[in-house]
């Protein structure tokens, strides 16, 4: 090969430094250096303390099954914006075992135990491995490539029953491996009892010694949810209390679980893209939009300059449709019950009118495709949303900004709560709203532009003190923002095709790997995706920010109380669909 | 002074009660112009309607379970259009669509229309994309949402005779696009007539 490989200077520092331990990933379409699992931690630890990457963005892992091999790949951002590093680490099938980064990032806690939970790789040193989004009655790990599932059918669609002698019948009925539903070997549903919570009571720390209290009572362990209205879904906090006080706390996800990952790999890569509306059901064009630029970047197409004015719009009106929710929501768990949450609904109606004619859905909008969008907005749309980003958005959005920020009760309620300090939001891997209200300057928009927005004037909203009411304040300024930059695309948005290229249902893309990130309404949503050069993704993985965010839950809610405890999770802004995924 | 904040909380509620009394004043709700209904950019005060009494009016691209169309011959006998080329079975995220292709009793050979058709309206998930790359306009978007029955089980297996309806009804919920099909289909009679 006469093709000079070109290596990225930072690579090369690594391999100067650790030059028997790392290598490049030469495959074709790869990139990012390859750990030997023993020196992980010391080539984070260069990586963090002496060249800046202080944020883990996404800690997943990939089955190359049939090769008798497992990767965990991490990526590493800095805080001050730039382009991923990328490590990955190739381990055994059989017994896989790699050091946690826990200690170093507390961001990687879930995430470490979502990789344990669905691909059976143990990270030595974690200090809470347990399944997170399975239960405990659950035998073996899904995402490896020789799991079948119960209704299993084939390994990728489109599936030969169909079609041509298709029968209209349920699959479910004639399902070969109906009876392949297993237990673990210690595990009888039999005598399924009320202790399979016991490992996680165990994980919560609280000690029995009488003079650790303040008070003199005992501490106690507290369930709020699942079936809970102010969880925003079915999600649940174990909380243990000192009184009224917040010891501890763990979150419990999983009950909306359907493991998206591993029916995107069955699916064809276009047919991913009705499922991604069902991540973050609240910003739908966002979850369209990342994995859109994703593929696009793995097929290396450029999406037509109208086609980008459009995503943009979308995706601005998308976020002030959501923020606008949480803000309506926040005062739900504040305790008016409904009353505000309905009037800030308002606005996200009229976006969602918008979006429906659009898109032909109010949530489920599939609207993004590999290299543009499915149809033209057209003038009369383009008309209506003009109506609403000059006339009525800043005017109602200033309306709910003079009643709340100024209510007494709102301000008692949230201010000086839940406080997340900048560093600790870093080393937690917060991102979006919560982590620029405190105090990091950090927007993928910006951080690391794609599609127009460098091209587009806004500004990057922080405030200073990282708790529950400038998290509010964040959305709002936002919502400002999002303004300003639907004027500035209304005004610019040029005549032109929607689509590059003929729109075709089996999207070639070629072998190789890719990363890709938009700024949702939730912060960093990510999309990590390889492929094989078949028809399917060989491993489709979402970096969910909302999942992410609720690592840093109880490190906010130590020591408040437990009303606040709801205030806390009503600001951090949760969608279930996307955090159990 | 604390309960300030409460006191326009409430003030703002009355105030919406009160304005849809007078964005009502004057108007005659039957005959009202689309976009001057209730739950509309300019209305004021109540924001929603009276359903199922009063529905908003779908837009033309909304989507809910496919339909497909067929033309009515002169004998009556309905003609799909659909050539069970399957596409739409390849193409659905769900795999909720079954066909199975017409063959010729005495060759064997495959003829380009469904035998039978059938769509697992339990799993669909409304997503248009079979409708999006039909090539032959076969399957469209129906807007008829209100689908709710008493029983579940065999009756959500939609079959050929169920999904069919006659391409006046695609006309009437999808004029535009009726009408930019129309205008194709005409453009390449010409071409084919002209060469």
């Amino acid at each position: 090969m006469s093709d000079q490989i070109v290596i990225h200077p930072l690579y090369a520092k690594l391999l100067e430094k650790f030059p028997e331990s790392v290598v490049m990933d030469e495959r074709q379409g790869f990139s990012g250096i390859v750990v030997q699992a023993i020196t992980l931690l010391e080539v984070v630890k260069e990586l963090r303390d002496n060249l800046g990457y202080d944020y883990l963005s996404s800690v997943t892992a990939v089955d190359d099954f049939p090769e008798e091999r497992l990767e965990v790949i991490y990526h590493l951002f800095k805080s001050i914006g730039g382009a991923p590093v990328e490590i990955k680490v190739f381990l055994e099938r059989e017994e896989p075992v790699v050091p946690s980064l826990t200690p170093m990032y507390p961001g990687a806690e879930l995430q470490e135990r979502e990789v344990w939970d669905l691909y059976g790789i143990r990270f030595d040193d974690h200090p809470d491995l347990r399944r997170i989004l399975l239960w405990e009655g659950f035998e073996g790990f899904p995402l490896r490539k020789d799991w079948k599932e119960p209704l299993y059918e084939e390994d990728t669609k489109p599936f030969k029953s169909r079609w041509p002698e298709g029968k209209g019948e349920r699959k479910e009925l004639l399902n070969p491996y109906k009876d392949n539903v297993q237990y673990p070997r210690e595990f009888d549903p039999n005598t399924l009892s009320g202790d399979v919570d016991q490992a996680m009571y165990k994980s919560l720390e609280y000690s029995d010694d009488p003079n650790s209290r303040v008070l003199q009572t005992d501490q106690m362990v507290v369930n709020i949810g699942p079936q809970h209205p102010s969880t925003h879904g079915v999600f649940r906090m174990t909380v243990v209390m000192e009184g009224e006080t917040i010891v501890n706390l763990k979150p419990v996800v999983g009950y909306l679980h359907r493991n998206h990952e591993k029916i995107g790999e069955r699916n064809t890569w276009l047919q991913n893209m009705p499922y991604t509306d069902r991540l973050d059901y609240l910003a739908p064009m966002s979850n369209n939009f990342g994995y859109a630029i994703t593929v696009e970047k793995l097929m290396g197409i450029v999406p037509t300059e109208r086609a980008e004015y459009i995503r943009v719009m979308m995706a601005e009106l998308t976020r002030i449709a959501s923020h606008t929710m949480t803000t309506g929501f926040l005062l739900n768990d504040l305790g008016a019950y409904f009353t505000p949450a309905l009037y800030a609904l308002e606005e996200r109606e009229l976006i969602l009118d918008i979006f429906e004619e659009v898109a032909g859905s109010r949530m489920m909008v599939n609207y993004f495709r590999f290299g543009g969008v499915v149809r033209d907005v057209s003038p009369e749309v383009l008309k209506k949303i003009r109506h609403l980003v000059y006339n009525r958005l800043p005017r109602k959005i200033d309306e709910l900004d003079k009643y709340i920020s100024a209510n007494e009760i709102v301000r008692i309620r949230c201010e000086g709560v839940g406080v997340l300090t900048a560093d600790d939001a870093i080393a937690f891997s917060t991102t979006g709203p919560n982590l620029r209200a405190s105090g990091v300057p950090y927007d993928v928009r910006r951080a690391d532009p794609y599609s127009i927005y460098e091209s587009l004037d806004f500004d990057v909203c922080t405030r200073e003190h990282g708790d529950v009411f400038d998290r509010y304040r964040v959305r709002i300024d936002e919502i400002h923002q999002s303004i300003r930059i639907l004027k500035q695309v209304l005004d610019r948005i040029p005549e032109g095709p929607i689509m590059a290229g003929k729109p075709q249902y089996v999207a070639k893309v070629p072998a190789g790997e890719a990363y890709g990130r938009v700024e949702g309404p939730r912060g960093e949503l990510g999309f990590y995706v390889v492929s094989d050069g078949k028809p399917n993704p060989k491993r489709y993985h979402v970096r969910a920010p909302s999942f992410i965010n609720l690592t840093s839950l109880a490190q906010m809610c130590k020591g408040a109380k437990v009303a606040d405890a709801v205030t806390i999770l009503g600001a951090v802004d949760i969608v279930l669909g996307e955090v159990d995924r | 002074m604390n309960g300030i904040g409460i006191i326009k909380g409430l003030l703002i509620t009355l105030k919406h009660f009160f304005d849809t009394y007078i964005y009502d004043f004057g108007r005659k709700q039957k005959n009202l112009a689309p976009d001057d209904k209730r739950g509309m950019v300019n209305s004021s005060g109540l924001f929603t309607i009276q359903y199922p009494e009063e529905v908003l009016a779908a837009s033309e691209e909304f989507r809910v379970i496919p339909f497909l169309v067929y033309e009515t011959a002169e004998d009556g006998d309905h003609k799909y259009r659909c050539t069970s080329c399957g596409i739409c079975a390849k193409v659905c995220p769900t795999q909720c669509i079954f066909i199975t292709r017409k063959k010729d009793p005495e060759t064997g050979k495959p003829i380009p229309s469904p035998e039978e058709f059938y769509i697992d309206t339990d799993k669909c998930m409304n997503c248009g994309f079979c409708a999006e790359y039909c090539p032959f306009d076969a399957i469209k978007m129906n807007h008829d949402f209100e689908l709710a029955t008493y029983v579940r089980g065999d009756t959500h297996i939609y079959n050929k005779e169920m999904l069919g309806k006659p391409v006046e009804y695609y006309a009437k919920i999808r004029p535009v696009n009726y009408a930019l099909e129309v205008a194709e289909k005409a453009e390449k009679a010409e071409k084919a007539t002209a060469a």
